[in-house]
């Protein structure tokens, strides 16, 4: 249930690639990053411009999310956040053009975002507070320690889960109903479908940015 | 072929099942959000955030029924054996 015809999947066809058409449509956003990238550093100047002006206000407004959620201690991991939210989001609303495919529409491109973030809060806690990190775990008596230990982990196991199939569902959701409308009437009736497909995928990029950044500041702080 | 239309009905009835709780807890946290906005319209920022958070929590319930239904409607394990049944 995708779109009829797929650019990149008749360019994989031709080429023989054998990646899939999620692999195919993320490495096309990683290239329309990048260039974005390029266009906004190539010549940066005290009064910006142009492309500059664009993403200074893009990165500014990612970093003042940053700050406001996890406080200055949370400035250390923007690069990593402000990826997650780029790439998402151009992911999100490449949709909207017709014969492409949103990669986020797959299980397996957003279970390797949110694998990424679950390795990381963990990776970073331990690189915080040493071993202690485990008192996270513990709960506030040590007595009930190995129960909540069991419960905790399984908490900590559903977060990747519910990153990935909120995700998932949601990109994969529109591009559902958007063909089954464009299969009943294709005229003019997907627009307001489309509309919401904005909203959707800026809306998902801010929950999954927002819950990555919940999760390691969760980790950053002490364990109470 | 009964086993296919009951696999039609399940998903269609889950799918609105899980939507009619979401709905319900989502009208109840924009209620709280609209009325906190309204009293105190310099928190509007904080409390959109929260609000968000919320929302996104209470859709993926949602979300898991609509993964649930589109197994259950384009990839559901059982085909292969109850077609293999119906062939005999």
């Amino acid at each position: 249930m995708t779109h009829p015809f797929l650019i990149l999947q008749w360019l994989e066809e031709t080429i023989g690639t054998h990646v899939g058409n999620h692999v195919m449509y993320a490495w096309l956003v990683m290239i329309i990053l990048i260039v974005l990238a390029f266009l906004a550093a190539r010549s940066i100047k005290l009064i910006p411009n142009g492309w500059q002006n664009l993403m200074e206000s893009v990165i500014t407004g990612i970093e003042g999310l940053i700050t406001d959620t996890m406080g200055p201690k949370g400035v250390a991991y923007f690069p990593m956040l402000a990826t997650f939210a780029l790439f998402i989001l151009v992911s999100n609303l490449i949709a909207l053009i017709p014969g492409f495919y949103p990669p986020t529409a797959d299980l397996n491109t957003n279970a390797a975002l949110a694998l990424t973030v679950f390795v990381m809060t963990h990776f970073i806690g331990f690189k915080e507070h040493g071993i202690g990190y485990l008192k996270h775990f513990m709960g506030p008596i040590l007595a009930l320690a190995p129960l909540i230990f069991i419960i905790e982990v399984i908490g900590h196991i559903a977060r990747p889960l519910s990153l990935t199939l909120r995700l998932f569902g949601n990109m994969y959701g529109h591009e559902v109903v958007l063909m089954i409308f464009i299969a009943l009437v294709p005229f003019l009736l997907p627009v307001p479908m489309m509309l919401m497909g904005v909203l959707i995928a800026f809306i998902q990029t801010f929950v999954f940015t927002l819950l990555a950044m919940i999760y390691i500041a969760g980790a950053l702080e002490e364990a109470h | 072929m009964e086993f296919f239309a009951w696999c039609m009905i399940a998903a269609g009835i889950g799918m609105g099942l899980g939507s009619f709780g979401t709905g319900i807890g989502q009208g109840l946290a924009i209620k709280s959000a609209c009325e906190g906005v309204a009293r105190n319209p310099g928190a509007s920022g904080k409390i959109l955030t929260t609000m968000m958070i919320g929302l996104a929590m209470v859709e993926s319930l949602a979300i898991y029924v609509f993964v649930v239904a589109m197994i259950i409607l384009f990839a559901n394990p059982f085909t292969d054996q109850v077609v293999a049944l119906l062939a005999k």
